[in-house]
């Protein structure tokens, strides 16, 4: 009776996942295995094309980076909003949920305006005598990595902050009072109490930033193609949906494996936690 | 006592909040500009491109689709995850595990091939209505959020309350109406507001499923730089920052912001 009723309520939501997630996405996996050339025939031409490739190795190295610098800046950025006072802690969660939850689109922009040919940075530096002729920053890798890191900075920072919250206070001046360094209380006790909190963190940026597709789209262009332009460009420019498809899959096959992989890791590392 | 900090951690966490939001800054600026290209300081201000959004009717008209795309997907969002949430506390026992897992899913498969998905074997095959795919793709995309801020509300509330409420005779309906919904009130404000704002912002899911006669907003946004970089998307972003600030204007009002750091 009981497992009825909790079926019956929680039919509706596992329904519409079932139908309009899971069918629609495991179909369109299986058609890459479903063409007439053969069923690894879309996964040859993918990875036999060396600019795509490019366009994968591009991906995964946009995101690794992404998800370093991301780390390192939230972590720290994680931990002094932590252990501020109650009224800054606020005044500072405020100002990194804001740009959260600004889209995208926005917040790309942003950086267009910034990094253009006659943007906000070009102007100053030839403005200043510092160059004599603007750059070229829009359309670089540098540029879509620098719009990556401002998109999932504020994720970074609150995914730690409650991690690092709980940490207590007593712990890191015990660690102090026994004659630890700063820096040996921070990598010898901050540090590994912080790990669950930093795989997800890491996991949240790298799959975010490699399935992305308004940010590249904006600040690398076509020159700077990743798997997320590409395969809408296979999709609705070239309308080659099989190549589309295979480009799908991947992706999926890389988050999945990347969160399983990371959460193994996490209970390795502190059984206690996840 | 808290623990003493670094001058130099300060500083650099100084930084990064200027970074956070230096950007956002300059997107203000950019839209009071008087002139037709986009400039920081703006020379001259104006609110001639905020006439301009209205004067466009795409963005007049995607303003009105991304309002109606948000509310009715954020609206059955809630209609299927306040159950679903309420089953997975509830009968947390009798249901299967992978069951919350794929409350998760809309966030584990990346949102494009979601949106690609949904095209391609639902609004094509099906020949179903690309407004309806949308909204369909835009419930799915927020049902995580419902489902979990519920569950994290319903998670400190005693189900002992309810028994005793259906024990003395009250309704199942009654009992959710009159017990249970007025203790998860503020999840439910939490999930509403987080649902819109995810919907009103995505990008993902709706480049695939938009087309000739109906866009939202953001696509909008990306369709307008394309051709034009003038500072009516940099007015258009000052409208989307100002709903942002209204709605945590009614988190921090009905919440306190922290709760999102949760």
């Amino acid at each position: 009776m009981k497992r009825f009723a909790g079926w019956s309520l929680a039919s509706p939501a596992t329904l519409a996942v079932v139908i309009f997630l899971v069918l629609p996405v495991v179909a369109t996996i299986i058609t890459t295995f479903l063409t007439p050339a053969g069923p690894l025939a879309p996964y040859i031409g993918f990875f036999g094309s060396g600019f795509r490739r490019t366009v994968l190795w591009r991906t995964i190295q946009v995101s690794l980076i992404t998800t370093v610098i991301a780390l390192f800046i939230g972590f720290i950025t994680a931990y002094v909003v932590s252990r501020s006072p109650g009224w800054l802690k606020s005044i500072l969660i405020i100002a990194a949920v804001f740009p959260l939850l600004t889209g995208v689109v926005v917040r790309s922009f942003a950086w267009m305006i910034i990094l253009g040919k006659n943007g906000i940075l070009n102007s100053a530096l030839v403005g200043s005598g510092i160059i004599a002729e603007p750059m070229t920053m829009l359309y670089t890798q540098g540029a879509v990595i620098v719009a990556m890191v401002y998109l999932f900075v504020p994720l970074m920072v609150l995914t730690l902050v409650g991690v690092l919250e709980s940490i207590p206070d007593d712990l890191i001046q015990a660690s102090a009072s026994l004659g630890a360094k700063p820096m040996a209380t921070f990598t010898q006790v901050i540090l590994p109490l912080a790990v669950p909190g930093l795989i997800v963190g890491a996991v949240l940026v790298f799959t975010g930033s490699f399935t992305a597709y308004a940010t590249p789209q904006l600040l690398g262009g076509e020159s700077q193609m990743v798997m997320g332009t590409l395969m809408y460009q296979q999709a609705m420019v070239t309308f080659d949906w099989v190549s589309a498809s295979t480009i799908a899959a991947i992706m999926v096959v890389i988050t999945i494996a990347i969160v399983l992989l990371m959460t193994r890791v996490a209970k390795r590392l502190n059984p206690m936690a996840v | 006592m808290t623990t003493k900090l670094h001058p130099a951690l300060i500083a650099f966490t100084a930084l990064v909040f200027v970074f956070l939001i230096g950007p956002l800054i300059i997107v203000v600026g950019a839209a009071l500009s008087d002139t037709t290209y986009l400039t920081f300081p703006p020379q001259g201000l104006s609110l001639r491109w905020f006439e301009n959004i209205f004067a466009i009717s795409a963005f007049r008209r995607t303003i009105i689709t991304s309002l109606q795309i948000a509310f009715l997907s954020t609206f059955i969002a809630l209609l299927i995850g306040i159950p679903a949430a309420y089953a997975l506390n509830r009968y947390r026992v009798q249901l299967p595990g992978w069951l919350s897992t794929l409350f998760v899913l809309p966030i584990l498969v990346p949102e494009l091939v979601l949106g690609f998905s949904l095209l391609k074997n639902v609004a094509v095959q099906f020949n179903a209505p690309i407004y309806l795919s949308l909204v369909v793709g835009h419930s799915l995309l927020v049902l995580p959020y419902v489902v979990r801020v519920i569950s994290a509300s319903l998670a400190s509330f005693d189900f002992s309350i309810e028994e005793a409420a259906i024990s003395l005779g009250s309704p199942p309906l009654k009992t959710f109406f009159t017990i249970l919904l007025p203790n998860v009130r503020s999840g439910v404000i939490a999930a509403f507001i987080l649902s819109f704002i995810t919907s009103i912002n995505d990008v993902s899911i709706s480049i695939f499923l938009t087309g000739p006669g109906i866009s939202t907003l953001p696509i909008q946004i990306l369709a307008h730089m394309e051709q034009f970089f003038d500072p009516t998307v940099a007015s258009v972003s000052v409208l989307l920052m100002a709903l942002t600030v209204a709605v945590m204007a009614i988190v921090e009002r009905t919440l306190g912001l922290t709760f999102l750091a949760k």
